[in-house]
């Protein structure tokens, strides 16, 4: 009995030794964001908010403003549209964001440092940011707005498209290591940063990332937010913490999508100097959550960098491209994929 | 053949590289943000702000009510009543100008035959209640006697184009 609770405890501990700093990090990513698409702009972003209080932080323009807009939107009024289905309506945001969360359980940080070491960690993480579309489409319904309700359509249709595309680039993962368990997957890309399956499965690495700006509803697939045409989308009606819990779910999502690209392409929380012989040494001491964050970082980077440079997809391209470039790429690469492994064609397949 | 080598083209991205070098470029580039309050851009001495009407040196407001601005005014932002002093000269015993209809043309100006109707560079002003923003003749008075040396200073830069 008090091992079973203790056990609990600990679990509810880890979780919120998880989620806690993803929160975090959702929130200056959102700086991060404005002040990089800002610099891409040639302007400044955000720099009246100052953190004066804390004394390393004091010289860093902006770095409050995270804090000072959920406090906002904290303070603002949660409208609840009279025609709307009110439990849904309130239930769409929570669909969204724990679903987003709930995936973090199975990402190894570092080796040995997961939550749930579980063999179907794979399945486990396409079945999490699959149910992630039912929060959109159940807020698009439950608006009972028709901006809501087109931006879900539009949304829902996307997300089901490209998951196709990512459920088969994470099948060359899968093959490649041949393993479900994350952690297994990143140990079977040891080695060097010539090792990691960035190189042997690049065409699926590109698929999976372009797939995931698809999944998040980032630039340039945003058509669901399309806030030139349909306003914000599935989320138009929502003020106040919910909209601010939507918009949680979307960068907890990118972090998510980020973490997932590591993993399975750039080594997860492997050192990007190993087996080199001078700098691999010189850089041993770093422990292999920084290198996680560091790789997340630099593909979250990507994600912004992109957002900045393109416009918007128009629909039917975005169909296109998920269903007439996307799927027979990866396809194509299966199959070369098969053949390499058949040829155990070193260093990844030896 | 072209076919296929824009196939290729398309299928390496190219040209999405060459739009992220873009912007990856500008990620570097000094920025250009003027910090308004803290910071400002250089004023023209043509700059057409807040309205003010000027005196000759010997202290008589210039302003002869000739009605030209009122006339040319394509918002019809000023309202003019005319009277005859003692001394028999004509002079306005009224002169407002509505700043919440006013267009900042500077008609007004171009058309006084005596300089007294003038835009000043002041542009950071506000009203915080109706009618603040309805300048009487004693307002526009007292911001030409305010800005007197600077309306003068600009309108000398200006007399050598016209």
């Amino acid at each position: 009995m008090i091992e079973s609770i203790y056990y609990l405890f600990i679990t509810v501990v880890k979780i919120l030794i998880i989620v806690l700093p993803i929160m975090a990090c959702v929130a200056y990513l959102t700086l991060a964001e404005r002040k990089i698409i800002g610099y891409m702009q040639v302007r400044i972003g955000p720099n009246r908010v100052n953190l004066s209080i804390i004394p390393f932080l004091r010289n860093l323009p902006g770095f409050g403003q995270p804090i000072a807009d959920s406090i906002k939107l904290m303070f603002k009024e949660i409208i609840i549209p009279t025609n709307s289905n009110k439990f849904l309506f309130v239930g769409a945001p929570i669909l969204c964001l724990a679903p987003a969360l709930a995936a973090w359980a199975v990402i190894p940080f570092a080796d040995g440092w997961v939550l749930a070491d579980i063999n179907a960690g794979l399945l486990y993480v396409l079945a999490m940011t699959s149910i992630g579309v039912y929060g959109v489409m159940i807020s698009g319904w439950a608006s009972n707005s028709k901006y809501a309700f087109l931006g879900a359509m539009r949304s829902t249709a996307q997300i089901i498209s490209y998951e196709i595309a990512m459920g088969f680039a994470l099948v060359g993962v899968l093959m490649a290591a041949g393993s479900l368990n994350l952690s297994e997957i990143v140990m079977a890309q040891q080695g060097s940063l010539l090792h990691w399956f960035w190189i042997p499965l690049f065409p699926l690495f590109i698929v999976y990332f372009i797939s995931g700006l698809a999944e998040t509803n980032r630039a340039p697939f945003d058509v669901a937010e399309g806030e030139s045409e349909i306003v914000a989308g599935f989320h138009v009606e929502y003020s106040g913490m919910l909209f601010a819990v939507f918009f949680l779910a979307e960068y907890a999502n990118m972090i998510l999508i980020a973490a997932l690209v590591t993993i399975f392409f750039l080594g997860g929380w492997l050192s990007p100097f190993e087996g080199v012989p001078v700098l691999g040494y010189l850089f041993s001491f770093l422990p292999g959550i920084f290198w996680f964050g560091a790789k997340i970082a630099f593909v979250l980077f990507f994600f912004l960098w992109t957002r900045a440079t393109f416009p918007r997809y128009r629909y039917d391209q975005i169909m296109r491209l998920g269903w007439k470039v996307f799927i027979p790429i990866t396809l194509v690469w299966i199959v070369v994929l098969g053949l390499l492994i058949l040829l155990k064609l070193p260093p990844w397949f030896a | 053949m072209k076919a296929i080598i824009d196939l290729f083209k398309r299928l390496f991205l190219l040209e999405l590289i060459k739009g992220l070098r873009v912007t990856g470029k500008y990620l570097f580039e000094r920025k250009i943000t003027v910090q308004y309050p803290d910071e400002k851009t250089p004023q023209s001495f043509r700059f057409r702000g807040r309205h003010a009407q000027r005196r000759y040196p010997n202290g008589e407001e210039r302003c002869i009510a000739c009605k030209l601005c009122e006339a040319t005014c394509p918002a019809l932002a000023i309202t003019i009543e005319v009277e005859q002093r003692a001394d028999g000269s004509r002079r306005t015993s009224r002169y407002d100008i509505d700043l919440t209809k006013c267009i900042f043309c500077g008609y007004c100006e171009e058309s006084c035959p005596v300089d007294a109707i003038v835009e000043t560079r002041v542009f950071e002003y506000c009203g915080e209640e109706s009618g603040d923003l309805l300048m009487t003749k004693q307002d526009l008075l007292a911001s030409g006697d305010k800005l007197e040396s600077q309306l003068a200073a600009d309108r000398l830069l200006d007399s050598q184009y016209r």
